[in-house]
């Protein structure tokens, strides 16, 4: 009988290194996969709160999110090999044209 | 007793997956502790009774998901992360502080603002792919129909933009 | 009654004149130009005329005569008339400013002749005529200050007429400030009026305030005299705000002669008679008054002494007449100070013409210094001022004897007056009589020490024969600002005026020889019409009883008095300036320090220039322009637009194209939102 704020705390730290990895990293496909990992500690916190209360709506909501997620991830994976083509590098601090 | 003990494994992989993540320097790397992430995060869902998504995170996200991000990877030859040194002074002051912060504070609001912080059993929400169906075609079949349209869109999206030039 | 006077004509006919003059007058010929004005003038002066002779017609019970055009303001129930009035009062002023006016405009034709701006000068002076018009014409005090603002004016208009000299524009400018801290008196004393007595119709005050009883002590009416009379100091070049007159004799003389003699520097004392019922109720105003008038006769009688410029004397000489005007209406005695009005207005009048056409006979000299036995030369205009001078000095039969004694024996024996009184203005009257035959001694007599000879030039005190090159006029006291543009070219020969400008000199001698003669005091055997005609208007008390003998022997000795200190003025003047020309060396010698205090106007100018204007021009360059100006609403403007240029130089860094300090910011914001929705908002 694990308390529920168990999870949560898990929740919470699993966000805090995607979020870290989000400002440290400098590979861009790194960064998009630190996206990932925030999105997934998301998650858990839904199911989660859904065992809590009983309601099946936080399911059915982490469906939705990976879905999201999924297209997200698609679209940004092509976008990031359109950019690899133009400035041929991935790192993120190169793709600085709009530097002052 | 086996609850703890299965939670604890799971969590340690997950956190250690995630730490891992920040420290790899090779993204090939990075992408396979992210894979591990998303496994014992499954085993997560287990442990709360929800069997659909934790087989859904299974087959989409480190199915699916990781593998296009490997396949990327490979398809950019990308390498080990280079040092530049053009950081970013904002990220650093600004974004460590900050996911100190924002961790500490999303734990403490977590526990904090949760009335009743009752223990949650194994299998306590218990959520089959056939309770999940109705709720999908029941209540929420609006936004089900509509990531079907944003879905397609994606896959438009993502072949436009990755369209070779010529 | 059945034929109105048509009051309004006299202001407007100047008026029309003023317009045409000033705005076709450059394109017309000086012909044109002359013919316009005078006919303004004459006209008024014509139909000034017609209405004295209506005026005589008119019924006691007709009197005061009011005519009114609508109304000017209202505000609630208070409103103001575009009114005038005629009663005896006015019509003695009316005649003076309308018969002096126009023989000035005949005398200016001549002495403008040859200067630029002909039509300028004569659209100015008709410009006058009309404000003072106005002035006296109003039967309201609100109209009144019309025309009490509109001679100012006019009056700075032609003072600094010259205006491409520095000195000529700079004192029509003091000659305008210095009248407008005295309007502030009087606008105040109008405020109060209106506050008490919700109008300011003389006859709706004057019917209320007899009903009020005689102040004993300060209270609204005689708030209200000494603020009228603050007004009169400022228009009336009286103590402390007589700074203006001397100055402004760089005007041409005709101004000079017409606006700072005879008519505008009169309209103070007009005021405080027309004001008279306030000023009867008002006793410690009225004491204010004479003490002013009889301080500032005393006063600018000893600077006269010492001038050296022929204008500057004369300027001098009209604050001290002024002052005596004052101290008659302070001592209640208001028909003398009128009285004396009239007769200055003529031989004043004269005296500034005379002295114009001796200017003009050197071509342009003004220091007497280098005058002398002109009487030769220029026998008309030495007859004429002749006869002014034995009127101003106040010799019998001559008009000034008739007016001035009046407020001497007035000043004496008034119930508001005292031996004071009397004691300082014959004081004065011996020191006028003095320096009006030094004038007259050192202009007319003589050998002429004009710019025929050349010689060395002698600084310090000028009573000196000896000449001085005319072009080298360097005094600290005269200030030789000539009133024209004529140069002294090197007339060896002074020569007369023509007639066009000596007509007017005559005519004003007739008059001030017998302008007197209708104030012919019971004493001596007359029955004084003046004052019984301007009774009805400034008398309070029931009519004088038969005055008796005795005080009929006092009067008669105190005019012998005044006729001794008249001859112990001459006399002097002869020994000075003519007799032993060495004594004014020895004597402003011997009176060293003092000689150069008054000759340099007790520098009342230079304190006034250390305690108001140095202060108000430092106050206002540094803390007004520096300070608040360019500092602070100008730096505020700045500061802010160069905070706000800060501001986003400081958000620029956000946008560095550098795509981690996005993350960064993007996460500092997912905080700060977390933080919002924790603590303040969605629970």
């Amino acid at each position: 009988m694990v308390p529920l704020s168990y999870y949560l705390v898990l929740s919470a730290v699993l966000f805090a290194c995607g979020v870290a990895g989000f400002l440290i990293k400098r590979n861009i496909i790194t960064i998009f996969m630190s996206i990932e990992l925030m999105l997934n500690a998301v998650n858990l916190s839904f199911v989660a709160f859904a065992a809590q209360w009983k309601l099946l709506d936080g399911q059915v909501f982490v469906f939705f999110v990976m879905v999201v997620a999924a297209a997200e991830s698609a679209v940004g994976l092509a976008i990031i090999i359109a950019v690899f083509r133009t400035r041929q590098t991935l790192n993120v601090d190169r793709v600085n044209l709009l530097k002052l | 007793m086996v609850h703890y003990l299965l939670f604890f494994i799971f969590a340690a992989l997950a956190v250690a997956g995630a730490i891992n993540l920040l420290a790899q320097k090779h993204p090939i790397a990075s992408a396979l502790s992210l894979i591990v992430v998303m496994g014992s995060l499954a085993g997560e869902y287990m442990l709360l009774g929800a069997e659909f998504v934790a087989v859904i995170q299974v087959i989409v996200y480190a199915g699916a998901i990781m593998v296009l991000f490997v396949f990327v990877i490979m398809l950019l030859n990308a390498g080990v992360e280079e040092r530049s040194g053009r950081g970013s002074r904002v990220a650093v002051i600004f974004g460590f502080p900050a996911m100190l912060a924002l961790g500490i504070l999303l734990a403490w609001a977590l526990i904090e603002r949760n009335p009743a912080n009752a223990p949650v059993g194994v299998g306590a929400m218990y959520g089959p792919a056939r309770s999940i169906a109705q709720q999908l075609f029941r209540p929420y079949l609006l936004p089900f129909e509509i990531t079907s349209v944003l879905i397609l869109i994606a896959i438009m999206g993502a072949v436009v933009l990755a369209r070779r030039e010529d | 009654m059945h034929t109105t006077m048509q009051l309004w004509l006299i202001p407007i006919l100047p008026l029309a004149g003023c317009a045409i003059n000033g705005l076709f007058g450059r394109r017309y010929s000086n012909v044109m130009v002359t013919l316009v004005a005078l006919l303004g003038s004459g006209a008024a002066f014509a139909w000034a005329l017609v209405v004295a002779m209506r005026f005589a017609a008119l019924s006691a019970s007709a009197i005061p005569y009011n005519e009114s055009y609508g109304t000017w303001l209202r505000a609630g129930d208070f409103s103001v008339p575009f009114g005038l009035m005629v009663d005896q009062l006015t019509l003695v002023m009316l005649l003076v400013v309308t018969g002096v006016g126009f023989l000035i405009h005949i005398y200016s034709v001549g002495y403008m002749a040859h200067e630029g701006g002909y039509y300028r000068f004569f659209s100015y002076l008709n410009l006058f005529m009309f404000f003072m018009l106005t002035l006296v014409l109003a039967n309201n005090y609100l109209l009144m200050f019309v025309g009490w603002e509109g001679v100012g004016l006019a009056s700075y208009l032609l003072i600094g007429f010259f205006f491409v000299r520095d000195s000529a524009a700079s004192a029509g400018k003091k000659a305008f400030i210095v009248n407008r801290i005295g309007d502030f008196g009087f606008l105040i004393a109008l405020f109060l009026l209106i506050r008490q007595f919700n109008t300011l119709t003389f006859a709706a005050i004057f019917s209320h305030v007899s009903d009020l009883p005689v102040e004993q002590h300060a209270g609204l009416l005689t708030a209200v005299g000494m603020l009228l009379m603050v007004g009169a100091c400022g228009k009336s070049a009286q103590l402390p705000l007589y700074v203006w007159l001397p100055d402004a004799m760089e005007g041409p003389t005709p101004v000079s002669a017409l606006i700072h003699a005879a008519t505008m520097v009169t309209a103070g004392v007009y005021m405080v008679t027309r004001s008279n019922p306030i000023f009867y109720r008002a006793p410690d105003a009225l004491l204010m008054v004479a003490v002013i008038g009889t301080l500032t006769a005393l006063f600018a009688a000893t600077i006269g002494i010492t001038q050296n410029d022929i204008k500057r004397v004369l300027a001098y000489s009209t604050v001290s007449q002024l002052g005596y005007m004052f101290m008659g209406a302070g001592v209640a005695a208001f028909s003398a100070g009128i009285f004396h009005l009239m007769t200055h207005a003529f031989f004043k009048a004269l005296l500034f013409l005379g002295a114009g056409s001796v200017i003009h006979a050197l071509g342009g000299e003004q220091d007497m210094r280098n005058m002398g036995g002109l009487r030769r030369y220029i026998p008309y205009t030495f007859w004429t001022m002749t006869a002014a001078t034995f009127a101003i000095a106040g010799f019998f039969p001559f008009a000034g004897f008739f007016s001035k004694d009046e407020i001497l024996w007035q000043a004496l024996s008034s119930e508001h007056g005292s031996t004071w009184f009397w004691a300082i203005g014959a004081l004065t009257a011996f020191i006028t009589s003095f320096y009006m035959f030094r004038l007259w001694f050192m202009t007319f007599f003589g050998e002429y020490r004009g710019a025929a000879q050349a010689g060395s030039e002698h600084g310090g005190h000028g009573h000196h024969v000896p000449s001085g090159d005319s072009h080298t006029v360097a005094h600290a006291s005269s200030g030789t600002a000539h009133g024209s543009t004529h140069e002294a070219q090197g007339h060896h020969t002074p020569h007369e005026s023509p007639w066009v400008m000596l007509g007017p000199l005559v005519v004003l001698a007739i008059l001030s020889v017998i302008g007197g003669w209708i104030g012919w005091p019971q004493a001596i055997g007359g029955s004084n019409h003046f004052e019984h005609f301007l009774a009805p208007v400034v008398s309070f008390h029931a009519e004088q009883a038969a005055v008796s003998e005795v005080e009929h022997g006092k009067e008669l000795l105190f005019a012998a008095i005044s006729l001794v200190l008249a001859f112990a003025g001459l006399f002097f003047a002869w020994l000075f300036y003519y007799k032993r020309r060495d004594l004014p060396e020895k004597a402003s010698a011997w009176f060293g320090m003092v000689y150069r205090l008054v000759r340099d106007k007790y520098r009342i100018d230079e304190l006034y220039a250390a305690l108001f204007v140095q202060p108000l021009i430092n106050g206002s360059s540094k803390l007004l322009w520096r300070g608040i100006d360019v500092g602070t609403i100008d730096g505020a403007i700045n500061a802010s637009a160069r905070g706000a240029q800060e501001v986003s130089d400081g958000m620029r860094h956000m946008q560095s194209g550098n795509i981690r300090s996005y993350a960064g910011w993007i996460a500092l914001g997912a905080v700060a939102i977390v933080i919002y929705m924790l603590v303040v908002g969605a629970r």
